[in-house]
């Protein structure tokens, strides 16, 4: 990873840009409170790098390969959907500071040849690499994140998959003294998702350890969660302890609580709606106004094979 | 127990009044300092549409807190709570169509028609809006009696904003259902019966 000097990628009029997007967007407030018109296309602003209580954001490009900018370490890592902690985005990152991330284990198991019990140090011999990936969220907003991390495909390959093997069930941590909404009954915790076999085995599909060149926060599922960057964001779970091999297709955590809106898949799809809600544009993180959702979040020239002859409204 | 004193009845309008605008410049410091969350245009929305919530229901407290307390000055605050919460709905409003949608009208009825709660909402503020029209004179006096039939659809009003709030949230979310118990509570006290059991002795024209 090419490291790139603060003071380099971090001039201050950029980080003062989303300030001043802000202040306008207040200024707009105000106009409507006046019920005069308003200008409705702002700029947008500029993913800063800015350097966060002395962490130095880094990236090796600060666009995505469409050429959008990187969503700023700051919002990343201070809006986070992660019920185990609270439903307030806003309230993830405080709440999380305490949770024990140390030591940790992953256990791989199930229909596999090798069942393993990783030591998290242990998963640093694959070797992580930079991938810079949208995330968008079933709610209706995205973000562009530069994650560290490694294919999911390495570390099935050395567990070996049985035959039998069709799906991938993962599972995050079940710690309720740490994580105060996991004692609550309206959710079934843990946190359970799943994939198919051959999605798991994709090249896009991350286990990621980090982002912007630091560790994985822990507000952002330390300190290993799947990104599968084709899917909505619940799908990536966070603080995974388990890999299981299975021959069944798993009942993950949403579909459980609302299987009406939550499908196995979740690919996102501009297409097929939530029940309650549109899945056609999103507002990205840092901008106003919204934009177009992209069929499997622009992944589609890598993935769409994967449903090829599958009708995507049912399997949703 | 019945609750007087005359600088409380002086000043307690004139509290609620600057209480009910503090949002606003509130709303725009934060807006400046970059205080909205990583998105500040749907934390713009949910506050305004809160507050717009909250203030309804303090409009419904308003006649249980007389009949049961006997505090007079609840029912002089009762229509400007009422108008405050309209001004927050079209706030709430303003920010949708203008910087979450940016005036694109087509992409915003396809919305209006995909979401339910969208909908939902934007019927409960249609509603609202004779209630906030009638609200002043002369209207009062124009319409007589029928005024109090018109604005009992307040009732209907809230449980529809309720619903808005509860289908606008992911699974999980518990915090709308809250405001539906509270919602339900002010509804069920006035039902007469009970209405004149909570008032007791008091035996004060609701």
């Amino acid at each position: 990873m090419i490291k790139i000097d603060p003071s380099e990628i971090t001039p201050k009029r950029l980080y003062l840009s989303r300030r001043q997007f802000i202040g306008s967007s207040g200024a707009v407030v105000a106009a409507a409170l006046a019920l005069a018109a308003c200008k409705g296309n702002l700029p947008t602003s500029e993913a800063a790098l800015t350097p966060v209580a002395g962490i130095t954001p880094q990236a090796s490009t600060s666009t995505d390969e469409l050429g959008d900018p990187l969503t700023s370490f700051e919002d990343i890592t201070h809006y986070n959907n992660y019920y185990e902690f609270s439903t307030n985005k806003e309230a993830v990152a405080k709440l999380a500071a305490d949770f024990p991330t140390s030591p940790w284990s992953i256990e791989v198991s199930g229909l596999v040849n090798n069942p393993r019990t990783y030591l998290i140090e242990s998963l640093q011999k694959f070797e992580a690499e930079e991938r810079i990936y949208r995330l968008r969220c079933v709610e209706g907003w995205s973000m562009v994140i530069p994650w560290s991390g490694f294919p999911l495909h390495k570390l099935l390959d050395e567990v070996q998959p049985t035959p039998q093997a069709k799906y991938v069930q993962f599972t995050a941590i079940n710690d309720p003294k740490t994580m105060p909404l996991q004692g609550s009954a309206s959710l079934s915790w843990p946190y359970v998702e799943g994939l198919r076999l051959d999605e798991a085995m994709h090249d896009l599909t991350i286990l990621a350890t980090g982002l912007y060149g630091q560790p994985l926060p822990k507000q952002d599922g330390a300190p290993i969660r799947l990104v599968v960057p084709w899917k909505y964001g619940f799908k990536s779970i966070k603080a995974i302890v388990k890999i299981e091999l299975v021959d069944y297709q798993p009942v993950t955590l949403w579909m459980q609580a609302a299987p009406d809106e939550y499908g196995f898949y979740s690919n996102v799809n501009p297409n097929v709606d939530h029940p309650r809600w549109s899945q056609a544009t999103e507002r990205r993180i840092g901008e106003v106004g919204r934009r177009n959702t992209l069929m499997f979040n622009g992944y589609e020239k890598e993935v769409a094979p994967l449903y090829a002859g599958m009708d995507l409204n049912k399997d949703f | 127990m019945i609750i007087k004193n005359k600088r409380l009845d002086y000043w307690f309008p004139i509290l609620v009044n600057v209480a009910c605008l503090l949002p606003i410049p509130w709303l725009l410091l934060d807006a400046w300092r970059g205080n909205l969350t990583a998105d500040p245009i749907r934390a713009s929305i949910l506050r305004t549409g809160k507050i717009a919530l909250v203030l309804l229901v303090l409009t419904l407290s308003c006649t249980p807190i007389y009949t049961i307390f006997g505090f007079k000055p609840a029912l002089k605050v009762r229509r400007s709570l009422g108008d405050y919460s309209f001004l927050y709905v079209c706030l709430h409003f303003a920010i949708i169509v203008s910087l979450d949608f940016g005036f694109n009208l087509q992409l915003i009825s396809t919305e209006l028609f995909n979401r339910p709660y969208a909908l939902l909402g934007f019927i409960t503020g249609l509603l609202l809006i004779p209630l906030a029209v009638t609200s002043f004179a002369p209207w009062p006096k124009r319409l007589g009696k029928n005024w109090k039939r018109l604005h009992r659809l307040v009732y209907v009003i809230i449980i529809l904003d309720v619903t808005h709030f509860i289908l606008s949230v992911k699974q999980g979310v518990i915090e709308p259902y809250l405001w539906l118990i509270l919602t339900l509570f002010l509804l069920l006290i006035r039902i007469p019966p009970i209405r004149r059991f909570l008032s007791g002795s008091l035996s004060l024209p609701s």
